[in-house]
């Protein structure tokens, strides 16, 4: 029974390709607001659980919720209006290498039709909420180019503006920061960092790298100098509750299995020695 | 024991799925008339000049042939008759499908298959749109629309053809090739010459589609897919018109 702000709910899930299993038996649930972060080798089914949660893959077994309702045997057609609510950032971009940056941003605006009233949004709207989204991931000197004019860090950007221009309530990170550099990896990372604490919204982020998730869980962005800043901060004031190290979770996956899910401090001292090599990576 | 014929089948099946959606989308809402006008632009005048090329070259090959098989029957005169009915009723459609296969199966396929790869066909149902309706419904259109025109463009060029040889190198006058070239006709053969493209403009557009929808394995499997589409795309359009004649060549 999904409760009102539990966003997404996996409920025993399994999906298998073939033998081998992409998803087993994955339970696990976010609420408005929460972040997070899932760790795992590569082809441990980390894609596969964001790509379910929306319905892009049909599991084959188990129930999804999204919003509080049943997404699992959903029609296509009937998940558009609920994936209008979700923002994805998928892996390397998954921008329209056909369309300039501008009309890719313009994209969701133009085909969810449940953003609107009557089915379509007028064009200066459209145009203005695409110069806001770009100029919230610092791009806007970008609207004519085409992404392969555009370098992997710059393509992540311009993938998380498509994902945001909708004001999802949850948004969904496919390796944010996989072959780009560490410091054009942070940028990403502050990126999502602000809109996640700028709009409340709930995050799931899927990484190899275990600094991601020590960032989403210990730094919040700071609307007034634009910086992203340790978040220990905010909760010696005394609003520990809302600070992102309580909201912050990680789930920790090995061959579609979940063999981990808690806070930063419990991934820590876990002595599973699969889950300790995602937690010692950050250490180093 | 008939575990071998499960692939063949089950991948059948598949592209009987995607086909019907295909087909029904025509008949439904959102219509990407833009999408249907750059296919045509693409599939149509991009492969008029290899088109029209083979087309001219084949009445060439045709009208040399066969005026010596026709010379020891004293009938060079029935040359244009020939030319006419074997481009019309076969060489025509088959060879401007053949091409078309060639360039737009298989730009079909890699293009999709990228898309597929780079999470571009994913994206796009996030976003909102039936990948279906906005990339396979405007190929199989265009490809159905322009295919037979093209067609028309390779008869008649290949017509130029067998005259330029009748013309400089067996001595018949241009009111004797025409209009035995033109009288020779019938509706049947018509028919059939338009009948045949559009069916193999369907094929082409939903295998080389079908192919790049699926593609899996990276930039190595939209090469697969690419090679897939064209064979496949060809060989049906030999199955279709062989199986085609036999209810025609009687009529």
């Amino acid at each position: 029974m999904p409760g009102d702000s539990t966003i997404v709910r996996f409920e025993d899930v399994t999906l298998s390709f073939g033998a081998t299993p992409a998803l087993a038996h994955v339970s696990f649930e976010i609420k408005a607001g929460e972040t997070r972060v899932v760790l795992g080798a590569a082809g441990s089914g980390k894609t596969m659980l964001l790509k379910t949660a929306v319905g892009l893959v049909k599991p084959d077994s188990g129930r999804v919720y999204l919003f509080g309702q049943d997404v699992t045997d959903l029609k296509e057609s009937q998940l558009f209006d609920i994936r209008a609510k979700v923002g994805i950032l998928f892996q390397e971009g998954g921008l329209f290498d056909s369309l300039t940056i501008e009309e890719n941003v313009a994209y969701p605006l133009l085909n969810q039709h449940s953003l609107s009233r009557n089915g379509t949004l007028p064009a200066e709207e459209v145009a203005q909420r695409v110069r806001e989204a770009l100029r919230f991931v610092e791009l806007e000197h970008t609207l004519d180019k085409f992404p392969n004019e555009l370098s992997g860090g710059m393509r992540r950007r311009v993938g998380i503006a498509r994902a945001v221009v909708t004001t999802p309530a949850l948004v969904l990170y496919d390796s944010p920061t996989a072959g780009l550099d560490p410091i054009t990896a942070n940028t990403i990372i502050s990126v999502i960092l602000k809109e996640r604490d700028l709009r409340n919204t709930a995050s799931i982020m899927v990484t190899h790298r275990y600094q991601d998730g020590h960032l989403m869980a210990n730094f919040r962005y700071n609307p007034s100098n634009g910086q992203i800043e340790p978040a220990a901060g905010t909760r010696r004031e005394g609003v520990e509750a809302e600070g992102s190290q309580v909201s912050t979770r990680f789930l920790v996956m090995q061959e579609g299995r979940l063999v981990f899910e808690g806070s930063e401090t419990e991934l820590k001292a876990s002595v599973d020695p699969y889950v300790q090599k995602f937690a010692r990576a950050g250490t180093a | 024991m008939l575990d071998f014929l499960k692939n063949p089948i089950a991948t059948f099946q598949d592209f009987l799925f995607l086909s019907g959606r295909a087909f029904r989308n025509i008949f439904r809402a959102p219509h990407y008339a833009d999408d249907i006008l750059l296919q045509m632009d693409i599939i149509g005048v991009g492969s008029l000049f290899i088109v029209g090329l083979i087309g001219f070259f084949s009445g060439v090959v045709m009208a040399l042939q066969m005026s010596r098989a026709l010379s020891t029957y004293g009938a060079q005169g029935q040359i244009g008759q020939i030319v006419s009915i074997t481009l019309v009723r076969e060489l025509g459609p088959v060879l401007s499908a053949v091409l078309v296969a060639g360039r737009n199966a298989s730009g079909m396929a890699s293009e999709l298959g990228s898309m597929r790869v780079t999470e571009q066909i994913d994206a796009m149902r996030a976003l909102g749109t039936d990948p279906i309706q906005k990339l396979v419904t405007p190929r199989l259109i265009a490809t159905a629309l322009v295919l037979p025109l093209l067609t028309i463009i390779a008869d008649f060029l290949g017509l130029v053809g067998g005259y330029f040889i009748a013309a400089t190198m067996l001595n018949i006058t241009r009111s004797q090739y025409w209009t035995s070239a033109w009288q020779v006709l019938e509706y049947n053969d018509l028919t059939q010459g338009l009948l045949k493209p559009f069916l193999f403009a369907i094929v082409v557009a939903l295998v080389g589609c079908f192919y790049g929808m699926r593609t899996v394995g990276g930039t190595q499997g939209v090469g697969r897919s690419t090679t897939k589409a064209v064979v496949v795309a060809s060989v049906w359009i030999f199955v279709i018109t062989s199986m085609l004649d036999p209810l025609f060549v009687n009529l």
